[in-house]
Order: structure tokens, then C-alpha cells, then sequence
């Protein structure tokens, strides 16, 4: 009984550990705030009702929240596997130009077949970008989170040779604007609003099912249950006959097809075209969201809206006390840096457990 | 000078430890009851019991990692408190650990000068080290080289180094954890001749161990620890073997397995000249050939590194044959996965059972259904299904006497002879036609190890036929129909089980051919 309590104990512990990290985040920012002369109150109140203060303010951190939501899925289902896929960034923008191409070149103009095969498209361009690492992984050896971030600067160059050239608006040549940017997708491609004017829309649903979905996957099938395997000791998988690399591998491919759908949902649900930074660092966030959900899809729902909602009060923070959006930046980078933190710390302190037993 | 940096010159020589009415209780355990414990200058004291029975936590407290909570620590009469073991090491107390605690990519000697002050600092006084460190070497006959890199020693060399580091520091009463779990049994002897001569010079010696015949063959006295409570306190004269384990145990423990003749059928496991490189790529394994056929168990004895490890990993498709067959049930599968032989009917315990045969983040059903969980009922359409799962694992904890609170305790927190338990319900609930067991009972228990060698036992009159590799010569010997000799990557020599005697075993595996010791 004591021994269950005392478990219980250490897992709400850990739980909650991450919010203890943004806690002390934000107790840092106060000093900063005081040196730049801002009033510290006034600016995290600012942030607290932009994040959470009002209904409009809450559709805005669950919008930011779907892809972080997303990409984080991906994160947990590769950490499970072995592998780290800091390749988020470019699968998002690989997801986004391949179901962007999808929707423009393929003039199919219905609802019912156009919505699938696009977010389809998106995620199996996403798992086309993570599953290259993945295979070098698998077949050589090759470091996968160098070639991840390797990944990530080919798509973003990719992205910018084609939204500056074969993918560009025709309008934006016609104005002579030529705004780096895509036409607009077609309307039957769009995902269906939720509260009109916002721009919340079908793909949060969609987002919360798989993080269900990711968890079923993982703890329920067989497939998930080799991942793990693979995860935590491929030795003794190989020796219960289960192929490690191909594990690997896939854990890489799902990872990657997650943060792709990120990027189709984020082009038809919210900005309608591709723009340039499309991925808007979710695919870093994300990884950080899926650690401060304990890399668990479920724990990662919570943990995508509170960074949703610090992503957009920082926003409401930065307009209403004139603090340099580079503040905000380093405010987040804080709340990584000591969740990462905790996160090493509670694993170190389980070990230290692990072994005084 | 020697005074000002080695504490061992300026504190009084330990004469007698005392441990009284030890008492330590952890949440849901009360590890040490009231335990006690005496120990005399030039003796050496077997510290005897089960996994779990208390011994290592006794000897933390000892060596000021815990504080009992209540219970006196005297030496030379007179009342200690450690509070760390810096404070221990003052004192004139050295441990040796299990796992060794050396610097692989230092020499010898910057091993032992490694964290005490140098004589000529700001430089390091390596040459003064070596000296002084050579001094202690011949004093108990240790042959190290000073300036060999720790990566370059065998196990037992290792520990010696360990002995001196903790000699050179100035240790009167010496703490052995589990010593000889890591050594060849040539290696023993050697290290039971340091241990003589070390109790020849005064020194306090306490051996922690559960190997019953080394207690008998080192030991003065033993203190026998069951359940936290010390047992018994026994001079080692006319000590047996079952009385030891009875003592440890709680009950009578069988010794010598009663075996009906075997039932031998068809050959199962034929393995034909086969060769296998190690990991830097040498020959380990040159040209074995042996057979199997069920109901049998072929015993291979050896000591280690003669290409047991190899074998058997050839054996189960994780490492590739250079040249030779493996054909199982007159099939040939010299290339075949891993999960082809499962699915031929090979079953494997793995040696390192820890970083193979097991994972220990995943709980007790999850680690059951390794190497079956896509086969029905297990899962069904790559769903889980986890009652199945559940009612399967019960069964089989319940059958192999797994102890346990709950199926879903990850088995990083079970002991090390209940792992192996597990691991063998496992393998064995596939009724293999062919077993490979790799030193199954090598770290487990002697309640655990009884119980393992009669399941192998019962898979034999069952018809498995079983590959038995063990350094272990008695249970070679207890288990065997026929014995095969392992040396230097060669079979040389099979005889015949029952009749087999520790001495020619012996003689074979230390490389001497059958024909030559007539």
C-alpha cells in the first residue's frame, strides 16, 4: 500500500514537473522584464488573457495548438522507437507543397475525394522526408538526427525555389508583386470552419483522434509494440527475431507522416495557400511539446494547448507592453531549456531510485 | 611524507568488527532484522544468502552508503558512526564491488593513484605510485604489469587491480561483493590463494557470496542471512554443503538430481563444422561439430571466451557462421533469422540475459510475449489482445514460481533469478524441439537455480533436445547425458555424462586431450 502511494507520488510528480519548469521560466522573464524597464504583471497578464483570457483567445491557442499537436505525435512515436526526428520543420513544408500540388494541378472538384487525398498526400510526403533519414538509419547507420536537420534545410530551400518559381501565384507575376507565395487552393479543398470568422477548423478534431490513434497504435498493435521494443533495447529484440532496423525505419516514416499531415492541415484549414515559413517552427516546438507531454500522444494534447497558448499570448504580450519579439523567443527558449532540464532530471532521479531498490 | 598523504599510516590497524542488532527497514521491507555480525583480524568471513536476503544492504551500512536506523558498528570495541564512505576508507574498510570501478583508458598505476593527493603536486608522482604499488604486489603475490591499460586485463586481473587500489589505500578489513561471480575457475583459485595470503597478513576479510563450495573452500567462519535475520554463525568445520543451503533457504535443497536413463530419438540440432568470427573479427570458433537429439541434454563445458558465446549466438542467427551448417530437424538454417529458428522450434536463453533476453522497461506481459506476440491468441490483425495476454502470463508466472506483486511490474524491479525464471517460461512455454540454454543459472539464487534444473530436467524426459553451455562444472555435471569440451574454439572431447569427474573435465578444459592423460 505504502509502495503504491509512494508510486502514485512519483508519477504525479513527474507529471507535473514540466509545469514547475514554466513556472520557474517565467520567474527568470520577470527579472529580464524589470531590466528592459517593462512591468512584469502587466506583460505576463497580457500573456495569460492573449493565451486563455477570452473565448476568441482560446480559439487562437487551440488553432497554434493542432499542429503542435501533431508534429508532437510524431516526435513521441519516434523516441519510442530510438530514433530522434528533430526533421519536423521539413516535413511540415514537404506535406504543404506536395498536397499543395495535389490541390492545384488536380482538378477533381469535390469535397469527398479532394479532402483525403490531399491530407493523404500530405502525410505520405511527410513520411517520404522522415522515412530518407530513416532508411540511412536502418540501412548504414547514418545519424539521424544530423540528417534530419539536414532534412529540414533542403525543404526549406526546396520550398523557396518553388514558391519563388514553378509554384508561384499567377497573380502575383501579373501585379508584379511576386510575393513568395502559391495561388490559392481551391475552395472544395478547404477543411470546414468551425466558428466562422475564426479559422478553427475540422483538422483539430482530426489531430485529437490520432493522438488517440497514436496511442492505440503504440500500446495496442503489434506494430507499436515492436517500436517500443526496438525503443528500449534492440538487442533483446533482435534476439526475439524482430527485424530492428525496419522498426526504426518506420518510426521514422509515422513520425514523419504526422508532421507532414501537420502541414496540409495547416495549409487547408488555416492559410489556404503555401506562404513562405509555413512551418512556423512547429516542427521544434513540437518536439518540446511532445517532452512536456512525457512523450505520451494523450499527455501531448494538454501540453500542445499550453504551448499554443504561449505562442499566441506572447504574441498579445509583445503588441501590449513593446517588449522585442526576440523576448518572446528567448521566453520559449527558457521553457524548453528547463523542461528539457527537469525531464533529464526526473530520469536521472528514476535511475537513482531503480537503483537503491 | 608517506604520512602526510596515505591516512593508512597514521590510524590504528583494525583488529576486530562488530556489527550489533543491525536494524534497517525500507517502505514495505524490512531489510536487516536485528542482524549481527563479527569478524577478527586474519579471518575471512563468508556473508552467505539468497538474492535478497539482505547481505548487500547489511554491508552499505557497513560501508556508510545507509545509516541503520538502529544497531551499533564497533571496531577495536569501540562504537563508529560512517557517514560516508570517505570516512569508511579513513577507517581502514575497502569494498570491492561486483562491477569494477576502473578508468578503462588509464594504465595500472594511474588507476591506483586515481583521486589521492600526488606527493609532488602540482605533477603526478606515477613513478613513486608504481613503486609503492609493486611493494603491495609482491607482498601478496599479485602480477600485475603498472603500466597496462586497464583495457588490455582479463576479468581477473581487473580485480586485482581493484585489490591493490584498495590495499594501496590503506585498507585493514576488505568487503568482497560477489567476487568470483565474474571469474573463470582457474581465476578463483588464484584469488583464493590472494585471499590466504591476505589473512595471513591481518587482514579482516569479508566474502559475500551464494556459491556454496566457495564458502566451504575459503571461508573460517560463515554468517548465514535469510529473509533480513542472521541465521546462524558457524565455524567451517565439518560444515556440508546441504546443511549450508538449508540454512539459506529454509528447507532441504536437492543437490543431486535423481535422472531416469534417457529416452534418445531422432536427431534434432546437428551442427557441422561450423566456424565463427568474435567481434574483431578472429576465428573463435573453429570447426565444431556436434549433435543433439531429442531427449537429451548435451552438456559444453569450458572456460570462458573459448567460444561458448560465439557458438550460441551462431546458434540462434545473431551472428553469421564463416564457414560450416546448422540444420535443425534435417533442415538446413545456417543463414536463417532469429525468428526463423523460433519458428522452427528453438528456444534460446540468452547468457546476458539483462541486455538480450529481456527489456526491462517493459512489464512481465510485455517481456512474455517477446518473440509470440503476433501469434493467435496473443493478437489477432496486429491487435493486442490483452486478456489473452494476461491469462497467459498468470499461468505461466504462477507454473515457474515467478515472484511478483502484479503482471504489469516492469521487470527492471524484479530480482535476478525471477527474471531468469521468467525468461525461462517463456522459452520454454513454446515446447521448443531444441533449447539453447547459456549459462542459465550463472547470478540466480540457489532456491531459483534448483528450480531451473529440474524445469531443463522436465523438458528432457519431455523430448527438447538441450544444448547446455555452462561454466558451472556441477551443474554441467548434474544435468548432462554427454559432456563436450570447449577449448580454444574446439571440441576436445565428449564423454559420457554420469561418469565424468571434475578432474578430467578439468585437465579438458584446460586444453589436455583425453588420449594424453591416460
Amino acid at each position: 500500500m505504502l509502495l503504491k502511494i509512494r508510486s502514485f507520488m512519483q508519477k504525479t510528480f513527474d507529471a507535473i514537473l514540466p509545469i514547475f519548469a514554466t513556472l520557474l521560466a517565467l520567474i527568470i522573464g520577470i527579472f529580464m522584464l524589470k531590466s528592459l524597464g517593462k512591468n512584469p504583471l502587466d506583460a505576463y497578464q497580457a500573456l495569460f488573457e492573449g493565451a486563455f483570457g477570452s473565448q476568441r483567445a482560446i480559439i487562437q491557442t487551440v488553432i497554434k495548438a493542432t499542429p503542435l499537436l501533431l508534429v508532437g505525435i510524431g516526435v513521441c512515436i519516434a523516441f519510442r522507437g530510438g530514433v530522434v526526428n528533430i526533421g519536423g520543420e521539413g516535413q511540415i513544408i514537404m506535406g504543404a507543397l506536395a498536397s499543395a500540388a495535389v490541390a492545384l494541378y488536380l482538378p477533381i472538384p469535390s469535397r469527398l475525394i479532394m479532402i483525403p487525398l490531399c491530407l493523404l498526400t500530405a502525410m505520405a510526403a511527410g513520411a517520404v522526408w522522415g522515412g530518407i533519414p530513416g532508411f540511412l538509419k536502418a540501412r548504414m547507420g547514418v545519424n539521424e538526427i544530423l540528417t534530419t536537420v539536414m532534412m529540414n534545410s533542403i525543404a526549406v530551400y526546396f520550398s523557396n525555389f518553388l514558391l519563388r518559381g514553378p509554384m508561384i501565384d499567377p497573380h502575383e507575376i501579373e501585379m508584379g508583386t511576386r510575393a513568395a507565395q502559391t495561388a490559392q487552393m481551391p475552395e472544395y479543398t478547404w477543411l470546414t470552419r468551425l466558428a466562422p470568422p475564426t479559422q478553427l477548423n475540422t483538422g483539430t478534431i482530426l489531430a485529437v483522434i490520432l493522438a488517440f490513434f497514436a496511442f492505440v497504435l503504440l500500446w495496442r498493435t503489434t506494430i507499436g509494440y515492436r517500436i517500443r521494443a526496438v525503443g528500449f533495447n534492440s538487442a533483446a529484440s533482435k534476439y526475439a527475431g524482430i527485424k530492428v532496423p525496419i522498426y526504426q525505419a518506420m518510426a521514422m516514416i509515422l513520425s514523419g507522416a504526422f508532421s507532414g499531415l501537420a502541414g496540409g492541415i495547416e495549409l487547408f484549414g488555416v492559410q489556404h495557400r503555401v506562404l513562405e515559413n509555413i512551418s512556423a517552427n512547429y516542427g521544434f516546438n513540437g518536439i518540446v511539446t511532445a517532452l512536456f507531454g512525457n512523450l505520451h500522444p494523450i499527455g501531448t494534447i494538454p501540453a500542445a494547448v499550453l504551448f499554443g497558448g504561449l505562442m499566441v499570448g506572447g504574441n498579445k504580450m509583445q503588441r501590449s507592453v513593446q517588449v522585442h519579439s526576440a523576448f518572446i523567443d528567448t521566453l520559449l527558449g527558457l521553457v524548453v531549456l528547463f523542461v528539457v532540464a527537469a525531464k533529464i532530471f526526473s530520469t536521472n532521479r528514476s535511475k537513482r531510485r531503480a537503483k537503491n531498490e | 611524507m608517506s604520512k602526510k598523504y596515505y591516512p593508512a599510516a597514521v590510524k590504528q590497524p583494525i583488529k576486530q568488527l562488530q556489527m550489533i542488532d543491525i536494524t534497517k527497514q525500507f517502505p514495505g521491507v524490512l531489510a536487516n532484522d536485528h542482524v549481527n555480525l563479527e569478524v577478527r583480524a586474519g579471518e575471512i568471513l563468508a556473508l552467505l544468502g539468497e538474492n535478497g536476503a539482505g547481505k548487500s544492504t547489511l554491508m552499505k551500512q557497513l560501508y556508510g552508503l545507509y545509516q541503520p536506523d538502529s544497531g551499533r558498528i564497533l571496531i577495536n570495541g569501540k562504537e563508529c558512526h560512517f557517514s560516508s564512505p570517505t570516512d569508511v576508507i579513513h577507517a581502514g574498510i575497502g569494498m570491492i564491488h561486483q562491477h569494477f570501478m576502473l578508468v578503462s583508458n588509464l594504465t595500472v598505476r594511474e588507476n591506483v593513484a586515481l583521486g589521492l593527493k600526488s606527493s609532488r603536486q602540482p605533477f603526478l608522482d606515477l613513478n613513486i605510485v608504481e613503486k609503492k604499488m609493486m611493494e603491495i604486489c609482491d607482498t601478496y603475490n599479485l602480477k600485475l604489469n603498472p603500466r597496462a591499460y586497464i583495457w588490455q586485463l582479463s576479468v581477473g586481473e581487473q580485480q586485482r587491480v581493484e585489490i591493490v587500489k584498495t590495499l594501496y589505500r590503506g585498507a585493514d578489513l576488505l568487503i568482497l561483493d560477489e567476487p568470483t561471480a565474474v571469474l573463470t575457475p582457474q581465476e578463483v583459485d588464484e584469488f583464493f590463494q590472494i585471499l590466504r595470503k591476505m589473512a595471513q597478513e591481518k587482514h579482516l576479510i569479508i566474502f559475500i557470496s551464494h556459491k556454496l563450495h566457495e564458502v566451504l573452500a575459503i571461508s573460517d567462519r560463515v554468517t548465514i542471512l535469510r529473509d533480513g535475520r542472521s541465521v546462524g554463525q558457524r565455524e567451517n568445520k565439518n560444515l556440508t554443503k546441504a546443511e549450508l543451503a538449508q540454512m539459506m533457504v529454509g528447507r532441504p535443497v536437492v543437490l543431486q538430481y535423481e535422472r531416469a536413463a534417457p529416452s534418445v530419438g531422432d536427431v534434432k540440432l546437428k551442427i557441422e563444422d561450423v566456424w565463427v568470427r568474435n567481434d574483431w573479427g578472429e576465428d573463435q570458433v573453429k570447426g565444431v561439430s556436434l549433435e543433439i537429439r531429442s531427449g537429451e541434454i548435451l552438456g559444453l563445458a569450458g572456460v570462458s571466451g573459448n567460444g561458448q558465446r560465439e557458438l550460441a549466438e551462431a546458434l540462434a542467427g545473431l551472428r553469421k557462421c564463416s564457414k560450416g551448417r546448422i540444420i535443425i530437424d534435417s533442415i538446413e538454417m545456417t543463414k536463417a533469422s532469429p525468428y526463423e529458428r523460433i519458428l522452427a522450434g528453438q528456444s534460446y536463453i540468452p547468457e546476458e540475459r539483462n541486455k538480450e533476453g529481456i527489456i526491462r522497461e517493459f512489464d512481465i506481459m510485455e517481456n512474455f510475449i517477446l518473440e509470440d506476440h503476433d501469434k493467435i491468441p496473443y493478437s489477432k490483425h496486429w491487435i493486442l489482445n490483452f486478456s489473452n495476454i494476461a491469462a497467459a502470463t498468470q499461468k505461466a508466472v504462477d507454473d515457474f514460481s515467478v515472484k511478483t506483486p502484479t503482471l504489469s511490474t516492469k521487470v527492471k524491479n524484479l530480482s535476478g533469478g525471477n527474471v531468469q525464471k521468467l525468461i525461462l517460461a517463456r522459452e520454454l512455454n513454446r515446447n521448443p524441439k531444441i533449447l539453447i540454454a547459456a549459462q542459465p543459472t550463472r547470478g540466480v539464487d540457489i532456491g531459483a537455480t534448483e528450480y531451473i534444473h529440474r524445469r531443463l530436467l522436465k523438458q528432457r524426459s519431455e523430448g527438447t533436445a538441450t544444448l547446455l553451455i555452462s561454466e558451472d562444472l556441477d551443474e554441467i555435471r548434474a544435468l548432462s547425458d554427454r559432456i563436450a569440451v570447449i577449448f580454444e574454439g574446439r571440441i576436445i572431447g565428449i564423454v559420457d555424462g554420469p561418469t565424468a569427474t571434475a578432474e578430467k573435465l578439468g585437465l579438458m578444459m584446460a586444453g589436455v586431450q583425453e588420449e594424453e592423460q591416460k
